[in-house]
C-alpha cells in the first residue's frame, strides 16, 4: 500500500492525530495539529491576544473621552478605534474563547477521544488568526469608520478599502464559526459515550448545542447582507444605497438576523461554563437541570424572533414593533430560569469562595443587571429615548463584559488545572478579581445615567456637563486595563511553579476530570465511567436521607 | 485504546477501510454525510437570506422589475432548467451504479453529468453577455446579476466535485458498493444546487 509507505517515511505527519503514542510536542502548538485539546489552547491564547489588542483600542477611546474636546486623536481616528475594538471584541476575542472552551472540553466532557472532524476543526482555528491580521491591516489603509454595525448608507461613504478589509474579514471570521459550530454539534450529537443520554450531558454541551445552530442558522444570512454590501461597495450596486434606489433597512434587516443571535452565540457558551462551575464550587446538584438545558434552547428560538428590536427607530410600522417587543420580553423567562436556577443552586451550598467561585458569582450579578436593562430597552417608549445614547452601551457591555469576560474567566480557574496541569494561584486570582469587578462596574455603570442624561454613543465631541460621569468611567476603564497584570502574571507564573493540579483538584463529577491533568493525547488512557450525574454533588450517603424522612415524619406528627 | 500502532495512520483516502480493521484508536462511526448535511443546512441560509431580500425589494417597489429594466430571455434559462433538473436524474443513476459496485457505470453517468453541468454554465455565460442590461442598471439587474452568479458559484463547485470523483474514481477500488462517500457528497451538493435553482428561476425569471 502506498499510504503505508508513506506513513513509514514520514511518522509524525499525522501528528496529534495518529501517535496517541507519542508525547506532546511544543510545535504543536504552533502548527496545524488536530487535536481538540491543542486547538482549544490555540483558541484560548489567540483570543486573548485580540482581547489585549480591542482593550487597547478601548482605552484609546476611554481616554479621548475624558475630555468633551476631541483632542487627543482625530474624529476620523476614533471612529476607526471604536469600531475596530467593537469588531475585535466580538469576532476575535468572545466568540473564538467561547469556541475555546468547546473545543476543549466537549469531547472530554462526553467521553470522546477527538472531535467529530479533526481536520475541519483545525482549519476552522485557522481562519481565526488569518481574519484576524486581515481586520488589523486595515489600519494600513484606513480602518473602517461604521461601527462593529457597519450600516450603510454611512459605510459606503466612510474609507472604501478599510470597509472592504472589514467585510472580508468577516466573510472568514463568519466560516470559521459556520465550521466551527458544525463541529460541535455532530460531536455533541453523535459522539457521547454509551452510557451517557443526551439528558445526562454536563449543561455546557447543552448551551453549546443551541449555540451551534444559531450559528448554523444565523451566521449565512449575515454573509449574504455583507455580500450584497460589498457589491455595493465595490461594483457601485445599489441594494442598501438610497442613491440608486436601494434600501438601507434590508441591510439592517439581516444583520440583525444574525447579530441579535450572535448576541446568544457570544453568552450562551458562558451560560455553560457558569452551569458547570456553580455546582463544583457550592458542592451541591444543580438546580433544574432539564430547565437550564431546554431554557437554553428556548432562548435559541427566541433570539432568531426578536432582531427588529435592534432597529426601532429606523421607521419600523407599529404592529412590527409590538411583535418584537413581545418576543424581547419573553426572552426573560428563559433567561430568568437560568439565573434563578444558577442562584438557588448556591443556595444552602458548602460554596467555597475561590477565584472560579467570585468570577461565578461576578457573572451572575452583573449579567442581572445587562438583562434587565435589557428589558427596559425591550420596551418600545423607553428604547425611541435612549436609542443610540451610552444608556444601550451600559447595557451591552454589562451582558457581554459582565456576563461572557466574567464567566470566561470563572472557566479559566476552573479549568486551567486541567488544562496545562497546574493550578492558578488563588491570591492573585483573587486580585484579578477584585480589580476586574471593581474596574468594570465603575467603567460601565455610570454610563447608565450617561444615556439617560442624552449622551450619544460613538461620538468624540460632548457636553462639558457630562464630563465629570466620563471622567469616573475612564478612571474605571483604567482599573480594569491594570486588572489584566495579575491575570498575566498569575498565568505566567503557575504554568512555572503553580501548584500540580492532579486528576480532579475540584473534586468535581464530569468527566474530564477522569482523566490526567493534562490530559494524554487522546483524552482517556482508560475508557471513561459514567458512575455518577454530572451534578450528583453532596447526596452520597443514603443514610442521611432516610433519617431526613423519619425526622420530618415525627415532626408532623409532633405538630398534628 | 491505546493500542494504537504506526502502520495504521488515519488519512482520509483509506479511511473507510480502517473502520473494518479492529483495534486500531479514533476510530467512530461515519458522520460525515451529516456534516455534509448540516453544511447545506447553513448554505441554504445564505440563499433564503438573499431571496428574502429579492422578495423584500419586490414588494416594496411599485412597479416589479423597475421600469426601463429590459425583458428577460426565457428559452435558453428554460432549456438550462430542463439541462440542470435533469441532470439530478443522471447523477442518481451513477450513485445506483456504485451501489452495484460497476464503477464503470458511475464513471459514465458523472461524466454525462458534468457535461449537463457544463453545458448550463455555458448557457448561463451566453446569457450574461447577451443581456441588455448591467449589473447596476437598477435594484432588479443588480439582484439577477448577484443570485445568478452565486448560483452559478455553486454550479462550478459541484462540477468540480464531480470532476474530483471522476478523478478519484480512476484508482482501481477506491469507490465500491460499501464505500462511496465522495459520490453521495457529490450527488447531494448536486441536488442542493439543483433545489436553489427552481427556487431562483421561479421567482427571479417568471414572478
Amino acid at each position: 500500500m502506498s499510504t503505508a509507505t508513506e506513513t513509514k517515511e514520514n511518522p509524525v505527519s499525522q501528528n496529534g492525530h495518529g501517535s496517541s503514542h507519542k508525547q506532546r510536542k511544543w510545535q504543536d502548538y504552533f502548527t496545524f495539529s488536530t487535536d481538540h485539546k491543542v486547538i482549544g489552547i490555540q483558541y484560548l491564547v489567540t483570543s486573548f491576544f485580540f482581547y489585549f489588542i480591542g482593550g487597547f483600542l478601548a482605552e484609546i477611546v476611554r481616554t479621548e473621552l475624558a475630555t468633551p474636546d476631541p483632542d487627543l486623536v482625530q474624529p476620523e481616528m476614533y471612529n476607526q478605534m471604536f469600531t475596530m475594538h467593537g469588531t475585535i471584541m466580538l469576532f476575535l476575542w468572545i466568540i473564538p474563547a467561547g469556541a475555546a472552551f468547546a473545543n476543549y472540553l466537549i469531547p472530554l466532557m462526553i467521553g470522546a477521544e477527538d472531535m467529530a472532524f479533526p481536520r475541519l476543526n483545525a482549519v476552522a482555528f485557522w481562519m481565526i488568526p488569518v481574519g484576524g491580521v486581515l481586520l488589523i491591516s486595515s489600519f494600513f489603509v484606513g480602518a473602517p469608520q461604521a461601527g462593529w454595525t457597519s450600516y450603510p448608507p454611512l459605510s459606503l461613504m466612510s474609507g472604501k478599502w478599510g470597509e472592504e478589509i472589514w467585510i472580508m474579514s468577516l466573510l472568514i471570521l463568519g466560516t470559521s464559526s459556520i465550521l466551527g459550530a458544525l463541529n460541535f454539534g455532530i460531536t455533541i450529537l453523535t459522539m457521547r459515550i454509551p452510557e451517557m443520554d443526551l439528558n445526562s450531558m454536563p449543561l455546557f454541551c447543552w448551551s453549546m448545542l443551541a449555540t451551534s445552530a444559531l450559528v448554523l442558522i444565523g451566521t449565512p444570512v449575515l454573509a449574504a447582507a455583507l455580500i450584497l454590501l460589498s457589491f455595493d461597495l465595490i461594483a457601485g450596486t445599489s441594494f442598501f444605497n438610497p442613491v440608486g434606489g436601494g434600501d438601507p433597512i434590508i441591510y439592517q434587516h439581516m444583520f440583525w438576523f444574525y447579530s441579535h443571535p450572535a448576541v446568544y452565540i457570544m453568552v450562551m457558551p458562558f451560560f455553560g461554563v457558569i452551569s458547570e462551575v456553580i455546582p463544583v464550587h457550592a458542592r451541591k446538584p444543580i438546580f433544574g437541570y432539564r430547565a437550564i438545558a431546554y431554557s437554553s434552547l428556548a432562548i435559541a428560538f427566541l433570539g432568531l424572533i426578536v432582531w427588529a428590536h435592534h432597529m426601532f427607530t429606523s421607521g419600523t410600522p407599529g404592529w412590527l414593533r409590538m411583535f418584537f417587543m413581545a418576543t424581547t420580553m419573553l426572552i426573560a423567562v428563559p433567561t430568568g430560569i437560568k439565573i434563578f436556577s444558577w442562584c438557588a443552586t448556591i443556595w444552602g451550598g458548602k460554596i467555597e469562595l475561590n477565584s472560579a467561585m467570585l468570577f461565578g458569582i461576578g457573572f451572575i450579578s452583573s449579567f442581572l443587571i445587562g438583562g434587565l436593562s435589557g428589558v427596559m430597552v425591550a420596551a418600545v417608549p423607553f428604547d425611541i429615548h435612549v436609542h443610540d445614547t451610552y444608556f444601550i452601551v451600559a447595557h451591552f457591555h454589562y451582558v457581554l463584559f459582565g456576563g461572557s469576560v466574567f464567566a470566561l474567566f470563572a472557566g479559566l480557574y476552573h479549568w486551567f488545572g486541567k488544562m496545562t496541569g497546574r493550578m492558578l494561584n488563588e491570591t492573585w486570582g483573587r486580585i484579578h478579581f477584585a480589580l476586574t469587578f471593581i474596574g468594570f462596574n465603575m467603567t460601565f455603570l455610570p454610563m447608565h445615567q450617561l444615556g439617560l442624561l442624552g449622551m450619544n454613543r460613538r461620538i468624540a465631541l460632548y457636553d462639558p456637563q457630562f464630563q465629570s460621569l466620563n471622567q469616573v468611567c475612564t478612571i474605571g476603564s483604567y482599573i480594569l486595563a491594570v486588572s489584566t497584570l495579575p491575570l498575566v502574571i498569575n498565568v505566567l507564573w503557575s504554568l512555572i511553579k503553580g501548584k500540580k493540579a492532579g486528576r480532579n483538584p475540584w473534586r468535581a463529577l464530569t468527566l474530564e476530570w477522569q482523566t490526567t491533568s493534562p490530559p494524554a493525547i487522546e483524552n482517556f488512557e482508560s475508557e471513561p465511567v459514567l458512575w455518577a450525574g454530572p451534578y450528583e454533588y453532596g447526596i452520597d450517603s443514603e443514610n442521611e436521607d432516610e433519617e431526613d424522612v423519619e425526622d420530618m415524619l415525627t415532626e408532623v406528627s409532633a405538630q398534628s | 485504546m491505546q493500542s494504537s500502532t504506526v502502520e495504521d495512520p488515519k488519512l482520509a483516502l483509506n479511511y473507510h477501510k480502517e473502520l473494518k480493521n479492529e483495534g486500531t484508536h479514533g476510530e467512530h462511526p461515519d458522520h460525515r454525510m451529516l456534516g455534509v448535511i448540516v453544511f447545506l443546512v447553513a448554505e441554504s441560509m445564505i440563499f433564503l437570506g438573499l431571496f428574502g431580500a429579492f422578495l423584500i425589494y419586490r414588494s416594496m417597489m411599485p412597479v416589479w422589475p423597475p421600469e426601463g429594466t429590459p425583458e428577460l430571455e426565457l428559452l435558453i434559462p428554460g432549456i438550462n432548467s430542463i439541462i440542470l433538473i435533469s441532470s439530478s436524474f443522471v447523477m442518481h443513476k451513477g450513485q445506483s451504479a456504485i451501489q452495484k459496485n460497476d464503477v464503470p457505470g458511475l464513471q459514465l453517468w458523472f461524466a454525462i453529468t458534468a457535461a449537463m453541468g457544463a453545458i448550463f454554465l455555458l448557457g448561463q455565460l451566453y446569457e450574461y453577455s447577451h443581456a441588455e442590461f448591467g449589473l447596476t442598471l437598477n435594484v432588479f439587474t443588480s439582484c439577477f446579476y448577484v443570485l445568478t452568479g452565486f448560483h452559478g458559484l455553486h454550479v462550478t463547485l459541484g462540477l468540480l466535485l464531480i470532476l474530483a470523483v471522476l478523478w478519484r474514481s480512476r484508482q482501481p477500488e477506491h469507490y465500491s458498493e460499501n464505500s462511496h462517500f465522495g459520490v453521495e457528497a457529490a450527488e447531494l451538493y448536486w441536488h442542493f444546487v439543483d433545489v436553489v435553482w427552481v427556487i431562483l428561476f421561479v421567482l427571479v425569471y417568471l414572478l
